[in-house]
């Protein structure tokens, strides 16, 4: 970097200064509902004086308790997981498949194909939400249950981008190499690219987890009884009808709150540094 | 499909030429039917089934609704649904409720795009350059967005309720009646929240981005003696400009699809209306109120404006 060195130097250290104020303060922000969240959750009675965000006492699990006893935790959670995890089995196995096929192999309908993969990024959600409604619903009975629940995530466009960049960027000479030795093409997918799609797999595994384990909308739409629904859903039945009528309805709500935050947060914490910005930009992209 | 149509015409060769042997003859007939790799086609399958099933089918299924006279009847029952042209979209165009609804997307856009696009380019670029604590940043500002809405709620309506600690810091500040049931500020509010909420995602959009801005043009900005600020309008912003289209689409698109925060942060959009989503107004006509087919329509309106609005912002910051 050139330039007249003492006003560079003074300019320099100002603007550092100023954004690193501004991206702490900005951090400060971001985590403190999450801070609020954990404290409230503890708190027997809600004090919401700027003194009870740092409470010394009366700290205790009875909110945990008391929402476990209004919500079935253990039961919503395990809605959740099944949901959760047959969106992401749906989304691996065909999105890898049609990845791969889009990005290595040349078949007639390809560029048709790859066309309607970009425009069902375009295609807003709340189109369809009527009719898959009706259709789902309605139409093959599926309320009520983990499939209808699944159905229309159970293959992701972001997934299929990930995959098909992913499988762009390894060499030619991988796959050609396994032709010249005789592999046919399935067997080419089954012992080149799999072994080699690791790194891939866990991102979209982890871009899709927070998909369905956030997801309200539609699962309050097919899911009418209690012990079909996700925890999302349960609780956010619990925040509309049931907490004006709870004795501390902001803690219990709170308690539930971070069961729910829980999971998504602590993967995303354990697996942060695979969350890599390349990868996101180009699922969006394409 | 130009591609396909390429490869097919190159293998066909041999076979139009006449010189293929008896084992390649029909290989290439398949090649110049299905392509050099036909299995592509079996892997492809499943995807192209589910977008057809998934994507296409209810597309047309709601156009198709939205100018029928459709409603639930009984499983089996065979039922006439008229023809009824614009009439449901006649029902939408002068029912109050889903006016009200669209202006007040209308105003959660006009305060959640800017803010949006604004602080998570300011951050980015802030996020690009810090060498201490980057990856705890990142994480901070990624938070609210790997978190389910339903959870954050939850600690929104404790922080911004009548008694809630917002009020408790700003005293005889606070609002009244106080932000969550004040008709001018609880749409305010939502837009903030969900700016809050999604911010991390764009701003990694925009590091993304930042990673391809050639170094060299900073370099000769602060050669020619360029101010932080002036290489920050002259080289980034313009620099960023694609994602900063894509930004603005998908900070649109997410706002078209808000339920979830009228409906539990303002008790199913209110007050009076004040904070109710298109998609609020659709779930309460379509499915409380058995009326898909209006539902449809308001669902066919919605997706208008977001193409429009799509389309706008195209051409306003891809010219150059």
């Amino acid at each position: 970097m050139a330039g007249t060195p003492g006003k560079r130097a003074t300019g320099g250290r100002l603007t550092t200064v100023l954004r690193t104020v501004a991206l702490f303060g900005g951090a400060l922000v971001f985590l403190f509902p999450f801070y609020y969240m954990f404290v409230g959750s503890l708190q027997a009675e809600p004090d919401t004086s700027p003194a009870g965000a740092f409470p010394t006492s009366g700290l205790t699990l009875d909110n945990y308790r008391d929402i476990n006893s209004r919500v079935d935790l253990l039961g919503s959670l395990v809605n959740s997981g099944i949901f959760t995890g047959g969106v992401i089995l749906g989304t691996v196995v065909f999105g890898l498949l049609a990845g791969y096929a889009l990005a290595r192999l040349r078949f007639r309908g390809r560029g048709t194909l790859f066309a309607l993969v970009l425009l069902v990024q375009v295609i807003p959600f709340q189109l369809l939400l009527i009719p898959l409604y009706v259709l789902i619903v309605r139409g093959y009975g599926l309320a009520d249950s983990y499939l209808g629940m699944i159905l229309p995530f159970a293959i992701n466009t972001t997934a299929v981008f990930v995959f098909r960049q992913f499988f762009l960027q390894l060499p030619d000479e991988l796959f050609a190499a396994a032709r010249i030795d005789g592999a046919g093409e399935l067997r080419v997918l089954w012992s080149v690219a799999l072994p080699l799609v690791r790194p891939a797999l866990l991102t979209v595994v982890l871009l899709t987890f927070i998909g369905p384990w956030n997801e309200f909308l539609w699962p309050f739409l097919v899911t009418k009884q209690a012990d079909m629904q996700p925890l999302a859903v349960s609780l956010a039945n619990y925040i509309s009808n049931v907490a004006a009528r709870a004795a501390n309805p902001y803690g219990a709500v709170l308690a539930g709150a971070c069961v729910l935050a829980a999971p998504a947060v602590g993967l995303f914490l354990a697996f942060q540094k695979y969350f890599v910005s390349t990868d996101i930009g180009s699922g969006v992209k394409g | 499909m130009a591609t396909a149509h390429a490869a097919a015409a190159t293998d066909a060769g041999p076979k139009a030429g006449g010189g293929g042997t008896g084992r390649r003859a029909p290989r290439g007939r398949v090649a110049a039917v299905l392509g050099r790799h036909p299995v592509g086609l079996l892997l492809a399958a499943p995807y192209a089934v589910f977008v057809a099933a998934v994507f296409a089918y209810p597309l047309g299924f709601a156009i198709w609704m939205s100018f029928h006279d459709y409603f639930f009847a009984a499983p089996g029952a065979v039922v006439d649904r008229p023809f009824v042209g614009l009439d449901n979209y006649r029902a939408v165009l002068v029912d109050p409720q889903v006016r009200q609804a669209f202006g007040n997307i209308g105003v959660f856009l006009v305060i959640n795009v800017p803010l949006t696009a604004v602080l998570a380019l300011l951050l980015a670029v802030a996020l690009n350059k810090a060498v201490r604590a980057r990856m705890f940043l990142r994480v901070a500002f990624y938070v609210p967005y790997v978190t389910a809405s339903v959870a954050v709620v939850g600690v929104w309506l404790f922080l911004f309720n009548s008694e809630g600690l917002v009020n408790q810091l700003l005293g005889p500040l606070a609002p009244d009646p106080s932000w969550l049931v004040n008709e001018g500020l609880a749409m305010p509010v939502i837009a903030v929240f969900v700016a809050w909420k999604q911010l991390g995602f764009f701003i990694l959009l925009y590091l993304a981005a930042l990673q391809n801005v050639p170094k060299e043009l900073y370099e000769s900005a602060a050669v020619d003696g360029a101010s932080a600020w002036a290489r920050f309008r002259s080289v980034t912003v313009p620099a960023v400009r694609p994602a900063t289209a894509l930004v603005v689409i998908l900070a649109t698109i997410t706002g078209a699809n808000l339920f979830t925060e009228p409906y539990l942060l303002t008790g199913g959009g209110g007050p009076s209306g004040s904070s109710a989503s298109p998609v609020l107004v659709m779930y309460q006509r379509g499915i409380q109120q058995g009326q898909p087919d209006v539902a449809a329509a308001i669902g066919v309106l919605l997706v208008i404006g977001v193409l429009v609005i799509s389309a706008i912002n195209r051409r306003l910051l891809e010219r150059d």
